[in-house]
Parts: structure tokens; C-alpha cells; sequence
């Protein structure tokens, strides 16, 4: 077998150039799927018999946080190929991979607040859960900070790689959480070995909303790492060439 | 399928629900769209500082080949 592309794959400027053709794809997809789920949840989706109309924010909440720990084993897992193969991409993209992740999180946390208000009667309570969830984002505000951290690049990349792997124990335990502790949030609705507890109808525009948040993670990592690589590749030749030509009107 | 509320006002209102559904929706768009935006502005800046490094570069090299014509023919004196 030839590891030719896995070699390639490490390359930015390869990187680069490949996916260019892919944003405009993506993007457009990710909005599509987005638009017509959120109308959908918003909406079309029937009423829930117990919570009423606050289910609505499920649509949101879920999603990002599916992508929040997903974002988080990618960020990790690409820190250990850059630390493992000293590949220089892999740890552009973990770089890329930690704001999104911390959005994704902010975006669960402040929706589940939000829904939390009217469903128990409190913003925020302290359970195993949500807290585990908040630490998740410290986490990724931590991976950051710390890829920033040094005045030396590699230094950056070899510390935050680091911590994100170490990081990754907290996974599951909120995938757990709501298993091991009492607790006032409501068990996985979606399930892969099981049925799912939750009604076709409320179900569709549901799994909407995670496709469009996947393909949006996907567009959003692949643009966010496009400019770091820019960023990083700032000296090299085929980025000097790039930049010279006027930029064309979608630069996206 | 078909929209659950009789009228638009109602679907606002969401039955006393709507402030913290659109709160939820509301931030979350918001987010989202700043994750778009941040690496594009990103990369604004940085064909701004590209172009500002070349002038300064193309600058120099004028300058040097201007002091090179101005002291070759002193040397050739």
C-alpha cells in the first residue's frame, strides 16, 4: 500500500487547494438543511404533550451538543497524529477545531439554560451533566489559550495537543452522566441500539438539524483551518503567489 | 404536516414559551454566523498586512538599486 496520500494529506498547500472547490458545496448544503430544519422545529413540528411549545429549543440544543463532543474527539484526535507523526496540518486543524468546539459548547450550555428556565424552573442547576458539559468548554477555552500561550509555535501546538488529549476523559463521562447521577435532565432521546423514544414527526426535523450541524461543522472547520494555514504558510512560496493575485469577490 | 399555530401572533407568543425559544434560536444563529464570518475576516486582514509587507519590500529594493546606481559610478571614478 502506498502512503503517498497520507503524506499529501499533511501537506497544507494540498490541503488548500483541494478543498477550495469544496466550501461553496458544503456552505449552501449546511444552510439548506439548517433553514428548513429550524422552520420545521420552529413550527411544523407538533406541540409537546408535557413541555408544550420550550421543546422547540431541542432542535438546537441537541445538535450542538452532539458536535460539541464530537468537535472534541476530532480536536483530540488530531493532536495525537500531530504529536505522533509531527504532521503540521493535523494540528492547524485542532487549532480550527477548538473555537468551533467552544461555540458549539456555548451554544448547548445557553440553550439548555434557556430551556432549563421553563421546564424545571431554574437556569442552571449543579448536576453531573451540565456540569461536565461546562468543563468541556473550559477545556476548549483552555486548548486555546495555551496554543497561544508560546512564543514558539511548535511549543503551542505540542502543549495544547497535550492537554486536549488529556481532556478527552470527560467525554464519557457526559455521555454517562445522565446514567450514573440523579439527575433533572432528561436521558438520551436518540439512541443507536435502541429505539429512539421520540415521535417520527418530532423525529425528522430533528435528525434535519444534526445533519446541517455536521455538514455546518464541517464547512466551518475547513474555513477556519484554510486561514490559519495562510496564517502559518505566510513565508512560503505558493501562499506569496496567492496573495499577490487580486482577491476575486468570493474569496469563501 | 402543517404549521401549528393559528396565527402569527401566536406562533411568537408560543403559548408564554416564546422568549426563551427565540432567545435559544436568536443566540444560536448569532454563533453560527460568527463562525462563518471570523476566519473570512481573518483572512481579509491578512491580504491586507500581505500587501502591506510587499509595498514596504518593493520599496527597499528601490532603494537599495538607487543607492547601488549612485555609488557605482563614484567606485568607477
Amino acid at each position: 500500500m502506498s502512503w503517498q496520500w497520507f503524506h499529501r494529506l499533511g501537506s497544507p498547500r494540498w490541503f488548500y487547494q483541494k478543498t477550495s472547490g469544496w466550501l461553496p458545496w458544503l456552505g449552501a448544503a449546511s444552510l439548506l438543511l439548517l433553514a428548513v430544519g429550524m422552520a420545521w422545529g420552529l413550527g411544523f413540528a407538533p406541540q409537546d404533550s408535557k413541555q408544550g411549545n420550550s421543546y422547540r429549543i431541542i432542535y438546537i440544543h441537541v445538535p450542538a451538543a452532539f458536535l460539541a463532543l464530537a468537535g472534541y474527539y476530532i480536536m483530540a484526535i488530531c493532536g495525537a497524529v500531530g504529536l505522533i507523526w509531527k504532521m503540521k496540518l493535523s494540528f492547524v486543524v485542532m487549532r480550527a477545531a477548538a473555537p468551533i468546539g467552544a461555540a458549539l459548547t456555548f451554544i448547548a450550555l445557553f440553550t439548555g439554560a434557556v430551556w432549563g428556565k421553563p421546564t424545571w424552573g431554574a437556569y442552571w442547576v449543579w448536576d453531573a451533566r451540565i456540569t461536565s458539559m461546562l468543563i468541556l468548554f473550559f477545556l476548549y477555552l483552555g486548548v486555546m489559550a495555551l496554543s497561544g500561550a508560546f512564543a514558539r509555535e511548535q511549543s503551542g501546538d505540542k502543549a495544547s495537543a497535550l492537554l486536549a488529549l488529556v481532556g478527552t476523559v470527560n467525554i464519557p463521562i457526559i455521555y454517562k452522566s445522565v446514567d450514573w447521577w440523579f439527575t433533572l435532565h432528561q436521558p438520551a432521546t436518540l439512541k443507536l441500539t435502541q429505539a429512539s423514544t421520540i415521535d417520527p414527526s418530532m423525529f425528522y426535523p430533528l435528525i434535519t438539524m444534526i445533519a446541517g450541524f455536521y455538514l455546518f461543522y464541517a464547512w466551518v472547520l475547513i474555513l477556519h483551518t484554510r486561514s490559519l494555514v495562510l496564517q502559518r504558510e505566510w513565508r512560503t512560496q505558493w501562499v506569496r503567489e496567492l496573495l499577490e493575485k487580486p482577491a476575486p469577490a468570493a474569496r469563501a | 404536516m402543517q404549521f401549528q399555530f393559528e396565527n402569527f401572533a401566536s406562533f411568537l407568543t408560543m403559548n408564554g414559551h416564546g422568549p426563551y425559544v427565540w432567545a435559544a434560536y436568536g443566540v444560536a444563529v448569532m454563533v453560527l454566523v460568527a463562525l462563518v464570518v471570523a476566519p473570512l475576516l481573518r483572512q481579509k486582514k491578512l491580504r491586507k498586512e500581505f500587501s502591506r509587507q510587499l509595498r514596504q519590500e518593493e520599496a527597499r529594493h528601490r532603494a537599495a538599486a538607487q543607492r547601488k546606481a549612485q555609488s557605482e559610478p563614484a567606485a568607477t571614478a
